[in-house]
């Protein structure tokens, strides 16, 4: 199958506007007829739901947490960029879509990117006016603040919550349409698997996880907007409920599975305490506008500091290496997050890293709280400081924060096409969940409004051509593809309650987790590739012999729960190495070391990987194929990325 | 259910009801206060017994008295609902919980506290009121001098049937002035001198205290008037003047007879 | 290392909603003070796995204090000990070696346990469907600085918008009462100028749900305010009685 890619044709800034015309439209009395699923309850799938419930289409939504809130776009920090130009810096559509590719290490498609871009300002508009109370100047207006990667102000905030407001915001969208009737929600609903009929989604199989309950459930189109899969890694910023399976699944039964090498590593989280650690804290990267980071000149001073013989905050602006100012004079410590984990992981390799562990580099505000006082950091920051105080005990106003890359989020998710659809027809995929407009590095504040983007204003019109297309007829409930789908999804689970090993699913997904944050992380090597495969293979052929797996199905049981997850991040692991090791290049948070430039920089190879890899599942055990999607820039000139 | 019944049977309504009422009661708090400060007056009782007959006979104070008994039931009534509904929202307790970690005693009491006030309103009704409107009480007859109002001659009249509650003459031949009145001041003073009873006062005073340290801001803060500016003023007259000064002259009253 | 300690911990165990449940003694050794509350229990709960039996279940997903999903009483109190945080922040070197920990559900009418420590909380989802909402669709919104907000105006509703909906009040409240949730997202879209249009009907139609939800009535003790771990004031709580009695006392049709 060839990928198409369906980019419009024409300028740049015409391809949104002229698509949205050629699109077909549905009748609003036929829209009623239709019945649309959403998977997953984030900024992409409440914001969906509500948008194509307003339309007149049926929705039906479902999310595995007891609430559609609680969705992890929840934890969002930072900000929303939106190119509103409120601060007359200097910003625009284009500056915001050039910036995207940019910091993507030109690794995403222009055209989505510039759509991405135009209705950046749209989405600041729906926010406020659902009583998102963003952050506000003393004369009323919108403030904003800068972040990584841009030398304009165009990052809306609502304190140190933005996630949260956003998500709230969409939520309570959602739940205008569930009063109305319009949308039905399943929450504590988890997507096993997606139903296809002559190769176009006809509807999915969900468990309900308190009875255990196997459901199917037919609409006329699936969109799955189910996040991203860090926590493939065991350690990240994702919630502990994040996973791969909805995504996998739709692999499984066509979705290509585009860049899953692509993970970006974020430079500002607490570093990891021990073996215990369930997760990792991200500190948000709005800190970088104010904090300096640094690390002691040399391995004895930062051996001194690890010893406890001497404190950070003591040390001499001379023994003091603010090693991005240094190296990165234009951008200073707002350089992209890929840059900024990297030169910290040097800096730690090279034996001046900080903290017990030696893990970490310091993160700085003496110089602000000097400047500013402490009483404006605190009213910038509060919530973040008292964060950090609360998980490390120290008191980042005297000492300066700790801390050290985590994984953070995938870039890379199924193939979606220009109208997010996947390479299953009627099944679509929005948010951090699709392969997306951040190519091989995702700038800060772009989550929230790429999430957004596709579910407020992408999909509402996509959506309604694919529908069109296929006619309001009725889904045959009764087709035989539902109760072979929901076999298979009762077979495995019953495959994996026969499980009695002797080690547990945490300690499979551990090992797992180490596999691929040492060989296939900050950092890799076509040789550490080549083990992990080896590796995971044995734990995946391990995992199905000796893990365990307590109670039964019927039942609510967050250990088989776990348990069906992991096995699918195992699968996705070896993927994400195969696609590691087919990318010679680096590119974003993809870094080859056997692609540097004499810097030390990431070294683009744009002649021969200037493509989306987009993977095609062959069956069990079997090595998937690789498609690629040529990239193709008019508009931008492709360089070496520079933050000097 | 008619909007109006619908507003009072909400949480919200029930709440609203507690705080008006419970305010109303407040208010009459300090009209008892104020006309029971008599009992301090050195005159045999003879200004305290012309309030008593003053505060049950005057028409548009008799219609605000059963206003203030229906406000003891209702509040009383809506504070038993609120307590079994709210004890149905907590169908199984804790095994354990620290409410002292997390809020003040009294605010946790005020169904106990409550309960003893009620008890002591049922009691000191029975005692005076039910007495002084009931009771075959004798009669205190005062002589009080024209040329000097501190001069009063006091002497017992038996009870009678047919005589006034309270009369007032004035002779100016004889100089003076006579009053008689029903002896709810004896009552009073013969009341007050068993201990086990000052002490019942004293302890209903100190279940006062605490019910009005939260239930005056408490009140306020369900009606809504929370601004900054007003809260101030609502706790320091919740916690000094009905938390501490009220309780504290009204329990001075039974201490004062006893140690007469 | 050796500052680790040994806990006893009394944990609530109940199979399912229809089952009664009790309390049941476990040991939890080599407790790292580093190490949060639920990584503790994790950690248990390996444990109980390795010898076949059924882990403790318990809500929980961002484990940085936002999403609202973990719970927990711990001795007697929402959320544990320290005050402003959620379980997951909940840090063990807030206890001591040899402490026995209380750990029970919520308990309220409205929030029935589902299994062990895990309970149903969609009462407040209904709430919020009743009413929590601006009717506005998507598209066509005005410019977002069409209409200034002063900041304090913003900065207060973006104070009661940071409620997690993790139904600590709830849980800390004597009486199971839902206000402070409930007044929270009344507040934040009473207080912004988007909000006015339907401002008095919201407040009826979501006090009406969380009425018919099974919750208790505020009597004002504070508990929630003290144990919400966002800090959301009862201020909160007089707004919405205002709004409510204003909208059936005052306001003819709304």
């Amino acid at each position: 199958m060839k990928l198409d890619a369906k980019i419009p044709q024409g300028p740049l800034a015409e391809k949104w506007s002229k698509h949205k015309f050629n699109l077909k439209l549905v009748n609003p009395a036929n829209k009623r007829k239709y019945t649309v699923i959403v998977v997953g309850t984030g900024l992409a799938g409440s914001s969906a739901a509500a948008s194509l419930a307003q339309l007149g289409y049926n929705v039906k939504a479902f999310c595995f947490q007891d609430s559609p809130r609680r969705a992890h776009s929840i934890a969002a920090q930072g900000g929303i960029n939106g190119a509103k130009n409120y601060q007359n810096d200097g910003d625009s559509v284009y500056r915001l879509f050039y910036d995207t590719i940019k910091g993507g290490d030109y690794r995403a498609r222009e055209g989505n990117v510039y759509r991405l871009a135009e209705v950046s300002v749209n989405i600041i508009d729906q926010c406020v006016a659902q009583g998102v109370p963003f952050a506000r100047e003393y004369g009323g207006l919108l403030d904003n603040r800068s972040f990584g990667g841009s030398q304009v102000s165009r990052t809306f905030y609502a304190r140190g919550q933005t996630g949260q407001q956003l998500l709230l915001g969409a939520y309570s969208s959602l739940n205008r349409q569930i009063n109305l009737g319009k949308v039905k929600m399943f929450t504590r609903h988890e997507m096993m698997d997606v139903v296809t009929i002559d190769g176009e989604a006809k509807g999915i199989v969900t468990r309900d996880l308190i009875s255990g309950a196997i459901e199917t459930h037919s609409a006329h189109a699936v969109l799955l907007c189910t996040g991203g899969y860090g926590n493939v890694f065991y350690l990240s910023t994702n919630a502990m409920g994040c996973n791969v399976t909805a995504a996998w699944k739709a692999h499984k039964r066509g979705a290509y599975f585009a860049n899953p090498c692509f993970t970006q590593i974020h430079p500002t989280c607490i570093p990891v305490t021990g073996e215990h650690q369930s997760k990792l804290t991200l500190m948000s990267e709005s800190l970088r506008n104010d904090g300096r980071v640094w690390a002691p000149k040399t391995k004895e001073l930062a051996e001194k500091i690890r010893k406890g013989e001497i404190k950070a905050s003591e040390l001499k602006d001379t023994d003091r290496d603010y090693f991005l100012e240094r190296k990165y004079p234009a951008f200073g410590n707002l350089v992209p997050r890929d840059v900024a984990s990297r030169n910290a992981k040097e800096i730690v390799d090279e034996g001046r890293g900080v903290g017990t562990s030696g893990i970490a580099v310091y993160l700085d505000f003496a110089e602000s709280i000097s400047r500013l006082g402490e009483d404006a950091v605190r009213a910038k920051y509060g919530n973040l400081f008292d964060m950090y105080q609360q998980i490390t005990d120290e008191n980042p106003y005297k000492q300066p924060m700790r801390i050290y890359p985590a994984v953070h989020y995938t870039m890379g998710g199924l193939w979606v096409d220009y109208n997010l659809q996947t390479t299953v027809k009627g099944l679509y995929c929005l948010g951090e969940a699709n392969f997306s407009e951040h190519g091989a590095n995702r700038l800060g504040a772009s989550a929230l409004m790429q999430g957004l983007a596709d579910g407020y204003f992408v999909i509402p019109y996509t959506l309604g051509d694919y529908l069109a297309t296929i006619g309001p007829k009725e889904i045959e409930a009764n087709h035989p593809a539902f109760e072979e789908t929901k076999k298979n999804v009762v077979d495995r689970i019953n495959k994996l309650l026969s499980l009695k090993g002797n080690k547990t699913v945490s300690e499979y997904h551990r090992e797992l987790g180490h596999i691929m944050w040492e060989y296939c992380g900050m950092a890799r090597t076509e040789e550490g590739l080549i083990k992990a495969k080896g590796l995971i293979r044995e734990l995946k052929e391990d995992f199905w012999k000796n893990a365990i797996v307590t109670g039964i199905n019927e039942e609510f049981n967050q250990n088989l729960e776990n348990a069906g997850r992991v096995a699918d991040f195992i699968e996705l692991g070896e993927l994400m190495v195969d696609d590691a090791l087919d990318r010679k290049e680096s590119c974003g948070g993809h870094f080859r070391l056997e692609s540097q430039t004499p810097e030390g920089e990431a070294l683009r190879d744009d002649d021969n990987y200037a493509y989306v890899a987009a993977w095609q599942y062959n069956g069990d055990n079997q090595p998937e194929s690789l498609h690629k999607e040529e990239l193709v820039f008019e508009n931008v000139k492709l360089t070496q990325r520079s933050y000097k | 259910m008619s909007n109006f019944a619908k507003t009072f049977s909400s949480s919200l309504g029930k709440k609203l009801v507690m705080a008006l009422t419970g305010i109303f009661l407040c208010t009459f708090l300090v009209v008892h206060l104020v006309g029971n400060l008599q009992l301090f007056k050195d005159d045999a009782g003879q200004a305290f017994n012309a309030y008593a007959y003053f505060m049950t006979h005057f028409g548009p104070i008799k219609i605000v008295s059963y206003l203030l008994y229906a406000s003891i039931i209702i509040h009383a009534v809506y504070a038993l609902l609120l307590t079994a509904g709210n004890k149905k929202a907590r169908p199984v307790a804790y095994a354990v919980q620290k409410g002292g970690q997390n809020s003040p005693w009294t605010s946790r009491n005020m169904g106990i506290l409550g309960t003893i006030l009620l008890i002591f309103i049922v009691v000191h009704m029975g005692d005076f009121w039910w007495k002084y409107h009931n009771a075959e009480l004798p009669y205190a007859k005062y002589e009080i001098s024209l040329d000097n109002p501190n001069d009063i001659q006091v002497s017992e009249l038996p009870y009678d049937a047919n005589r006034l509650i309270h009369s007032e003459i004035v002779d100016v031949q004889a100089g003076k002035q006579i009053v008689v009145s029903k002896d709810l001041y004896k009552i009073v003073n013969n009341a007050f001198q068993t201990w086990w009873y000052v002490l019942l006062y004293v302890v209903a005073m100190a279940a006062l205290s605490f019910h009005l340290i939260h239930g005056f801001k408490s009140a306020f803060q369900t009606i809504g008037w929370n601004n900054s500016n007003l809260v101030p003023i609502i706790r320091f007259l919740g916690v000094w003047v009905f938390g501490v000064l009220i309780p504290l002259a009204f329990a001075a009253m039974p201490l004062y007879f006893f140690f007469k | 290392m050796s500052n680790n300690m040994n806990l006893t911990l009394k944990v609530w165990r109940q199979k399912n909603a229809k089952t009664k449940g009790e309390l049941v003694s476990y040991q939890a050794d080599h407790v790292s003070p580093d190490m949060s509350f639920l990584e503790m229990l994790d950690v248990v709960n390996e444990g109980l796995i390795k010898k076949g039996d059924d882990p403790i279940h318990f809500d929980h997903d961002c484990r940085e204090g936002i999403c609202g999903s973990c719970s927990l009483h711990i001795n007697g109190r929402p959320h544990g000990p320290k005050q402003g945080i959620t379980t997951c922040q909940l840090h063990m070197r807030s206890f001591n070696d040899k402490d026995t920990i209380v750990i029970e559900p919520w308990r309220a009418e409205g929030f029935p346990v589902i299994k062990d420590l895990s309970t149903d909380r969609s009462a407040f989802d209904r709430i919020q469907v009743a009413g929590g909402f601006i009717s506005v669709n998507t598209g066509g919104a005005p410019d977002a600085n069409a209409m200034p907000i002063p900041k304090v105006v913003a900065d207060e509703a973006f104070n009661s918008a940071t409620c997690i909906g993790c139904g600590a009040c709830v849980a800390a409240c004597k009486n199971a009462s839902a206000m402070l949730f409930v007044s929270a997202k009344v507040s934040q879209l009473a207080l912004l100028p988007q909000g006015q249009p339907e401002r008095y009907r919201r407040v009826q139609a979501m006090v009406s749900q969380m009425d018919a939800e099974g919750f208790g009535s505020c009597t004002n003790t504070g508990a929630c305010e003290a144990e919400c771990p966002k800090e959301i004031s009862i201020t909160n709580i007089a707004r919405m009685n205002r709004d409510y009695f204003t909208a059936k006392l005052l306001k003819s049709e709304e």
